[in-house]
């Protein structure tokens, strides 16, 4: 049950990010790009299955046996996925700012439409 | 020593190259000297070498690249290979030594050089590679470089146009290679150049020795200039001449009847290859002779000559016979020799007489006497006049074209085209030196003409005399070196011939004597038709360029424009729309047959967790909803999704990323709050008209929407359910203690087994922390966040009401007590950030995480005292950080080297420190120092360069108020 709460609540903040970075403000886009970033470094996260109580952190002098440990595999990526993913809403949320200096309009085009 | 020498000659032009690019603009004498030096250095090596492979063998330096796709930097010398470099070395030296003098001031003679080394050192590398792979490599730096040398002069746009045709049809022809060597090599199952030369009979009977031939065949033509594709070299013409002598004599325009003499053992023989080769040897030599006697550009002239000796070449090599191997070698040596020189003696005429149009140019003899006689000693080389080498390797070509082969049309064709295409060979060389040097001079020339310096004409002497030497007695002076090439090229010793100037009154003679007189009689009948000729008669319509213009015109141009008005979009939702619907699409094409979920059920939940994701997923929609008119709802409510995702990371075995996606919720949340202020107002009260369009286009974004999340949900619970297989993370954790010496195992694969990826990552994350920067340099606000917010308007309007209140002092008295607290805090953090980093390979933590914590400190003291505040007393100067952590990674992973351990190998140890116990010391924790302090920069970086502009607001707004 633990693992269809999981795979709904990234169904869920998949769908609110897709839904935004469809959407013509440039602030809902940002928005958007980072509930997209939280549901997918989940699903990554979520390759190695779920494990309650098992960090993979080993005990003292190293003894492993890897039945008794999470998967590190999918944790290191998404940990670097993480300070990549927050780079890059940086640099979206500058080039919003940026953008709305220019044109003086905050719609993903630089123009309303129509 | 041997081994390494190859080495040093296919590095040293690059890094002297390198060396000639960071000299002082000025440093033309040192430019010059490095390169003759480096020229020199590689010819001597070079030299050295010979007593190694005279007795037929071979020397190799086997650096381990890629080996899981077979590919090693192998470099492979034979006697053949021997005989090119030593070629492309000597004529390397002689055109340094030209252009010192051909090259003028004004232009850039550092990017000259350093075109010049690299392409040398590229062409070197063709010759010596031991591995195909290595060897399109390098042929492809040719095409590159060959490139950018003949566009040198860029301003000319006769001299980009050309360099770019130059490049489409041999980079184009180096696709097809490569591709045809990836056949050899499915075929041979190795892609070292010993295996595929003993695997000849393999690759022949193989039923994909047609694509792989005619694939590397197209390599061979472009790059050699052969018919049909031969339309490229007279336009590459518009290039610097000692670009000319020595990239479309001897080297660039060599490769490809290199690679197929290379190849030779392993693919001729076969009708095919007599067939393709041979009609193409074939076309390319008479055609290329006939338009040669039209040209009015001197070079364009020597173009097409040189398009008719390749096709001498290529023809030969058709023939199958190890005699027509021997003649095609033999004639690749010759060639280079005299049409290096003529390129040179055209550049000397071009510079000295300022024209290279055969119509202007005449009677030029009596004003150079030495040059014309240079060049016209080199004219008679290449006619095949005897006494000279020319005649020597056309005599064996003729000897070559009348034995029979195979039997077929083109065998039979063979003498008869063999003597056409050397009489006209005569007509244009006649032509050459008797419409420059010989009749009355013109009443004036662009420049006075007069001899060159010594050493400009040096170069043309000395490959004029070899002509000479090599002419008169080949068997003392290029016999024994021509036997070594031709064996190691052959694989088997080379048959028996004979190099005399005189074999008695043979067939081959008689055909040289009618080429001569035949040649000499058309000149007489028809030389003043050609003087004024305005285009070939017959070919002159078929114009390679003009259909090259057409295709490339209708790809580039009508194609791009078609498919930009069917497909093109300047508004970002559609191609948002278009992205997300094609991943979808993508994601249910391999789900036809049905996802599958698995058998694993799992446990009960805890109904806590259940709890926690329905606030998540709340806090996620509502965000969605609010986006649009309450900005700062919607932060606050994703940052309630992230915490969720912090907190099921906690619960799911995941400290580390716990760990790091708090503080960068954190920061995050500060970043965009900063970026609030610079957004229009937006409120529900001004609702835009909505349509029924609109409406329908919400309809179809949410359906979108919908189904995404719901293939993602599903796709997550088919994995989920599933039992894991067996994957590296056993290896990771059985091996993170007892090599990595780390107890973390994430923290480990993140700083030593995946060590040169983080670096990677770490490289990603400074270059946006300086685009940031850069982008908010020339920052400009919209003028409506111009003003100070409502807010503050009304804070200070109260402050200077009170003459007791100094302006700003409501705003600071608000946050009084948070900024002592945030003040106090500072030194706090800073201890957290160490403990993270320092406890990171053994515990959760990392430096990942310490970065942005330590950013998030130092970001609380701008929000707690303001920007100026904080910048009179703190230099954080993040660029040093990025930098400094940077250099610091990358020198740790480095050190490894010094040990003869690969890059980022690291190594570990306790210490025992007083008072403070057993410390892990391992050369991973510098690593992740690195990545610390380049956290800390980037993020410190950014945040800074955003929080700044509020200062900048102020200084405009100033600029605005004032009259």
């Amino acid at each position: 049950m633990m693992e269809l709460t999981l795979a709904i609540a990234i169904g869920v903040l998949a769908g609110s990010g897709v839904w935004l970075i469809l959407r013509p403000r440039t602030y809902q886009v940002v928005i958007g790009l980072s509930l997209l970033s939280y549901a997918v470094n989940l699903f990554i996260f979520s390759m190695g299955r779920l494990r309650v109580g098992a960090p993979p952190v080993l005990g003292a002098g190293g003894a492993a046996d890897p039945a008794g440990y999470a998967d590190p595999v999918p944790q290191a990526l998404v940990l670097t996925a993480i300070v990549i993913g927050f780079a890059t809403t940086a640099l979206f949320l500058v080039v919003l700012i940026a953008s709305r200096g220019l044109t003086g309009s905050d719609h993903v085009d630089g123009r309303e439409q129509r | 020593m041997e081994p390494s020498a190859l080495v040093l000659i296919v590095a040293l032009p690059f890094v002297a190259g390198l060396v000639t690019l960071v000299l002082r603009s000025d440093s033309r004498a040192l430019a010059t000297a490095i390169a003759g030096a480096t020229t020199l250095a590689c010819l001597v090596l070079t030299a050295l070498l010979y007593p190694s492979v005279s007795s037929g063998g071979s020397i190799r330096r086997d650096v381990e690249w890629i080996p899981s796709l077979g590919l090693d930097f192998a470099l492979r010398m034979d006697g053949f290979a021997w005989f090119f470099a030593f070629l492309v070395s000597g004529i390397g030296l002689l055109v340094v030594i030209y252009s010192r003098y051909y090259i003028s001031p004004e232009d850039p003679v550092r990017r000259f050089y350093f075109l010049f080394l690299a392409f040398m050192g590229s062409m070197l590398g063709i010759v010596l590679s031991g591995n195909l792979i290595l060897l399109v490599i390098f042929w492809e730096l040719t095409s590159i470089f060959s490139f950018l040398l003949v566009g040198y002069w860029h301003h000319n746009p006769a001299a980009r146009d050309g360099a770019r045709m130059a490049l489409t049809v041999t980079a184009a022809g180096g696709l097809a290679l490569l591709a045809g060597v990836l056949l050899i090599g499915h075929i041979v199952g190795s892609y070292d150049l010993d295996a595929v030369l003993d695997s000849g009979n393999l690759i022949r009977d193989n039923a994909l020795y047609v694509p792989a031939l005619v694939l590397i065949l197209l390599g061979a033509f472009t790059k050699s200039a052969q018919f049909p594709f031969h339309f490229w070299l007279p336009n590459a013409m518009a290039a610097p001449t000692p670009v000319s002598a020595f990239l479309h004599s001897a080297t660039l325009v060599k490769a490809g009847v290199f690679l197929m003499a290379r190849l030779w053992p392993v693919l001729s023989g076969t009708p095919e290859w007599f067939i393709i080769v041979g009609l193409v040897g074939m076309a390319s030599f008479v055609l290329g002779a006939y338009l040669a006697m039209f040209q009015q550009d001197l070079k364009g002239l020597l173009a097409y000559s040189t398009i008719s000796h390749l096709g001498l070449t290529t023809l030969l090599l058709s023939l199958g016979s190890p005699l027509g191997l021997v003649a095609a070698i033999f004639h690749m040596l010759n060639h280079a020799t005299f049409k290096a020189s003529l390129f040179m003696a055209a550049g000397i005429i071009d510079h000295e007489s300022g024209t290279r149009d055969l119509r202007r140019l005449s009677g030029l003899f009596r004003y150079m006497p030495i040059t014309g006689t240079l060049a016209t000693v080199a004219s008679a080389a290449m006619a095949g006049v005897p006494l000279l080498n020319g005649f020597l390797s056309k005599e064996m070509f003729f000897a070559e074209a009348v034995a029979t082969h195979a039997d077929s049309w083109v065998d039979v064709a063979a003498p008869y085209a063999a003597v056409l295409g050397s009489a006209l060979a005569v007509t244009y060389s006649m032509r050459l030196i008797h419409s420059i040097f010989m009749g009355a001079p013109p009443e004036s020339f662009p420049r006075e003409p007069h001899e060159p310096p010594f050493w400009m004409g040096f170069p043309v002497t000395f490959l004029v005399i070899a002509c000479l030497v090599v002419g008169i007695v080949p068997g003392l002076t290029i016999g024994p070196f021509l036997k070594v090439a031709a064996s190691a090229a052959l694989g088997t010793p080379a048959p028996e011939y004979s190099l005399a100037v005189w074999h008695g009154f043979t067939v081959p003679f008689a055909m040289s004597l009618v080429a001569l007189g035949g040649g000499t009689l058309l000149y007489i009948l028809i030389g003043n038709y050609l003087e004024k000729a305005e285009r070939p008669p017959f070919f002159g319509r078929i114009e390679g360029n003009r259909i090259f213009e057409v295709v490339m015109m209708a790809i580039s141009w009508r194609g791009a424009r078609f498919v930009e008005a069917v497909f093109g979009t300047r508004r970002l939702q559609p191609q948002m729309l278009a992205l997300v619907v094609v991943a979808i699409l993508a994601a249910l094409l391999p789900l036809s047959g049905g996802l599958g979920f698995g058998s694993f059920r799992g446990g009960v939940v805890d109904p806590t967790f259940v709890i926690l994701w329905a606030v998540g997923m709340a806090c996620a929609v509502a965000a969605a909803y609010q986006a649009k008119y309450h900005r700062l709802a919607a932060l606050v409510l994703m940052g309630g999704t992230g915490l969720v995702t912090c907190m099921t990371f906690v619960w799911l075995s995941a400290p580390d990323l716990a760990a790091t996606q708090l503080v960068v919720e954190i920061v995050t949340t500060v970043l965009i709050m900063l970026g609030l202020r610079w957004l229009p107002k937006r409120s529900e009260t001004l609702v835009e008209p909505g349509g029924l369009l609109a409406r329908l286009r919400r309809a179809r974004d949410f359906a979108v929407a919908v189904i995404a999340g719901a293939g993602m949900a599903a796709i997550s619970y088919a994995v989920m359910t599933r039992t894991p297989p067996d994957t590296i993370a056993n290896f990771f954790v059985e091996k993170s203690y007892s090599e990595g010496g780390g107890l973390n195992i994430v923290n480990v694969i993140l700083v030593d087994f995946r060590g040169f990826d983080t670096l990677g990552e770490i490289t990603v994350l400074g270059i946006v922390a300086l685009t940031v920067f850069a982008l908010l340099r020339r920052f400009r606000p919209a003028p409506d966040t111009i003003e100070r917010p409502e807010q503050q308007r009304i804070q200070y309007a109260y402050d200077e009401e009170d003459p007791d209140r100094e302006p700003g002092a409501t705003a600071s008295d608000y946050l009084f007590v948070p900024s002592i607290i945030m003040q106090w805090m500072f030194a706090v953090v800073i201890v957290l950030a160490a403990y993270l980093l320092l406890r990171g390979h053994d515990a959760p933590g990392g430096g990942f995480a310490a970065g942005v914590a330590l950013a998030a400190g130092f970001i609380l003291q701008y929000m707690a005292a303001g920007t100026n505040w904080v910048e009179s007393r703190l230099r954080v100067l993040p660029v040093k950080w990025i930098g400094g952590g940077l250099l610091l990674a990358a020198f740790t992973g480095a050190a490894a080297i010094l040990f003869g351990r690969p890059f980022l190998t690291s190594y570990f140890r306790y210490a025992d420190l007083p008072l403070i116990g057993k410390v892990p010391m391992a050369s991973a924790a510098l690593f992740d120092l690195g990545v610390f302090a380049l956290v800390v920069g980037a993020t410190v970086l950014m945040l800074i360069a955003i929080a700044h502009q509020s200062i900048r607001r102020l200084r405009s707004a100033r600029i605005e108020e004032q009259p």
